[in-house]
């Protein structure tokens, strides 16, 4: 099947098997080999991307179901010589030893981050209705919007501390700007 | 995976008309279908993609409750605002379920039509009834930790899965069904699901071609809501067993009462038998002890889920004892 994949702002007119899932779209048809493989079962998270700016797995997602929708993968997030907000704190916090996971990590956090701005609740919320300046961003708040994204070597207080520095500043900034 | 075609739906009538045989499956988020596709345990010759059907909204209905178009992911059910005011527990059973990765893509209809299923039933070399009607069921003599222990019958042990059904079936929401022929009717939550029996293959009411559009949520009768969820680890765990409570209390005594369970049956498993035991009763730890009891008294193990039986009537008595406080 003909369609259009949209990466990072750059659209791809790809020829796809419908068989194909959007992880495997990504790595193998468009070379963008950041975003891993690590289940294929939606049991790690080490393939999310963002779709039209939510986090998905990119494993449970045909590519044919997203012709037209904006893709972001890990490559989109920044460069090497400007780096993401995130990706500079996970450097300073070591949110990683392998790096596997990563790529996972880093889109996952950066919707996250959009999910606490818009005051979206999660499982240790303890009100569901109070506003977003008003919810706490504990590390427990932290660890459990990022329980979808695994780590087999443990570097969850260095990925939680990495997420908590950006939180801070980014709600810090925002309250100056108000 | 085995090759399919696939077709996009534009509207409802293109879907259900495209989805009327055996060999065609819908496909929502498809973090459920596409699993199981790539295991080769569902096998369609057909998808048809009903992801961009206009079932996208959250509105009033006309008596106070609240309409959930069958696209909705999960997701945006939670963070809605109506919800997480009048209907919590609806809210907090589906954070308590899966990942945000899966939530977001994951829709309200294919939560509830997500396959009732066990570790045997994903691996296409074991003896399973439910994939294969008459080949055996290898979870009654393998490990069967996350089996079911209530409504099961010889030819199938396996439990669904949903944490959001399980706060649907508490709140009794409808499930509004377009039929291939246009039709469309309501069915209660209560009717949704089967039993295995000696079809396990069969899992709701569904016939061929069937599209769910919406469920229908009456307005809220009672103003404590509850979902507490037991699981292996803290969080993106299945449940082992889950209780969701709608109470009411009234001059000291429990007035109205609305029970579902997670984990432990082939379906959101209720017991109305159970709630009329402590409608009109002060709560104490006994009548706390009492329904669960009375809960479990059909319950069936089969060795490594065994534990269920205690554990859900610990998690019931906990439950109430906080809604009634
Ligand atoms: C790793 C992992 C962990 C999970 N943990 C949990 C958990 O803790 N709690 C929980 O509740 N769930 C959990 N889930 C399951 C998840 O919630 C379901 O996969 C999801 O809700 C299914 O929705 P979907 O839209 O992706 O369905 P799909 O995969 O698109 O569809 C599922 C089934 O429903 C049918 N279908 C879909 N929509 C309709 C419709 N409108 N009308 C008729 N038929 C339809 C499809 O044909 C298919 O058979 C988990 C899943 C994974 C992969
Ligand atoms: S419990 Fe049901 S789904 Fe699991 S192996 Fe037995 S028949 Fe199959
Ligand atoms: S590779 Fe997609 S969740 Fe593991
Ligand atoms: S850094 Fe190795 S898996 Fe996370």
């Amino acid at each position: 099947m003909r369609l259009i994949l949209t990466v990072n702002g750059a659209d791809h007119a790809v020829d796809l098997d419908p068989r194909t899932t959007l992880l495997d779209a990504l790595r193998h048809d468009l070379d963008l080999t950041g975003t891993k493989k690590g289940c294929d079962h939606g049991q790690c998270g080490a393939c999310t991307v963002l779709v039209n700016g939510q986090r998905i797995n990119a494993c449970l997602a045909l590519a044919v179901m997203h012709d037209g929708d904006e893709i972001t993968t890990v490559e989109g997030l920044g460069e090497v010589d400007h780096l993401s907000p995130l990706q500079s704190a996970f450097l300073t916090h070591d949110g990683f030893q392998c790096g596997f996971c990563t790529p996972g990590q880093l889109v996952s956090a950066t919707a996250m981050l959009t999910e606490l701005h818009d005051g979206w609740a999660s499982h240790v919320t303890e009100n569901l209705t109070e506003t977003l300046t008003a919810q706490p961003t504990s590390r427990a708040e932290i660890a459990e919007r990022m329980s979808g994204n695994l780590c087999r070597c443990a570097c969850y207080p260095g990925i939680v501390a990495a997420i908590e520095e950006v939180v801070v500043r980014s709600r810090a900034d925002r309250e100056a700007a108000e | 995976m085995r090759p399919f075609d696939y077709r996009r739906a534009g509207d409802v009538a293109q879907a259900t008309a495209a989805a009327g045989d055996a060999t065609a499956a819908y496909i929502a988020g498809g973090t459920n279908i596409i699993d199981l596709m790539k295991l080769e345990v569902s096998t369609p010759a057909r998808l048809v993609d009903i992801s961009r059907l206009p079932l996208h909204r959250i509105t009033q209905t006309q008596d106070g409750g609240l309409r959930i178009g069958a696209m909705v992911s999960n997701s945006a059910v939670a963070a809605d605002m109506a919800v997480r005011q009048r209907y919590p527990l609806l809210a907090r059973a589906i954070l308590a379920g899966a990942s945000g990765q899966i939530r977001n893509k994951a829709t309200v209809g294919g939560n509830l039509l997500q396959r009732t299923r066990c570790a045997w039933f994903q691996d296409i070399s074991a003896a399973c009834n439910k994939r294969e009607p008459g080949a055996g069921c290898a979870a009654k003599d393998g490990p069967n930790r996350m089996n079911a222990i209530l409504g099961v019958s010889g030819h199938c042990i396996a439990a669904h899965p949903s944490d959001m059904a399980v706060a649907l079936r508490a709140l009794d929401a409808q499930i509004e069904v377009t039929a291939a022929d246009g039709a469309t009717r309501l069915v209660a939550m209560d009717d949704f699901y089967r039993l295995p029996g000696d079809a396990p293959h069969l899992e709701t009411c569904l016939a061929e071609g069937d599209l769910v559009t919406s469920v229908i949520l009456p307005p809220p009768t009672a103003e404590t809501q509850i979902y507490r969820k037991i699981r292996d680890r803290a969080s993106y765990a299945f449940a082992l067993v889950s209780v969701a409570a709608a109470l009411r209390m009234q001059d000291g005594r429990i007035a109205a009462v609305r029970l579902a369970f997670g984990g432990v049956a082939p379906r959101p498993w209720n017991d109305p038998a159970v709630e009329q035991l402590l409608i009109g009763q002060p709560p104490s730890k006994d009548l706390f002890v009492h329904a669960g009891e009375a809960l479990v008294a059909p319950a069936i193990g089969h060795g490594g889920n065994d534990f269920k039986i205690t554990m859900v009537q610990r998690l019931l008595a906990a439950v109430l004892r906080e809604a009634s406080e």
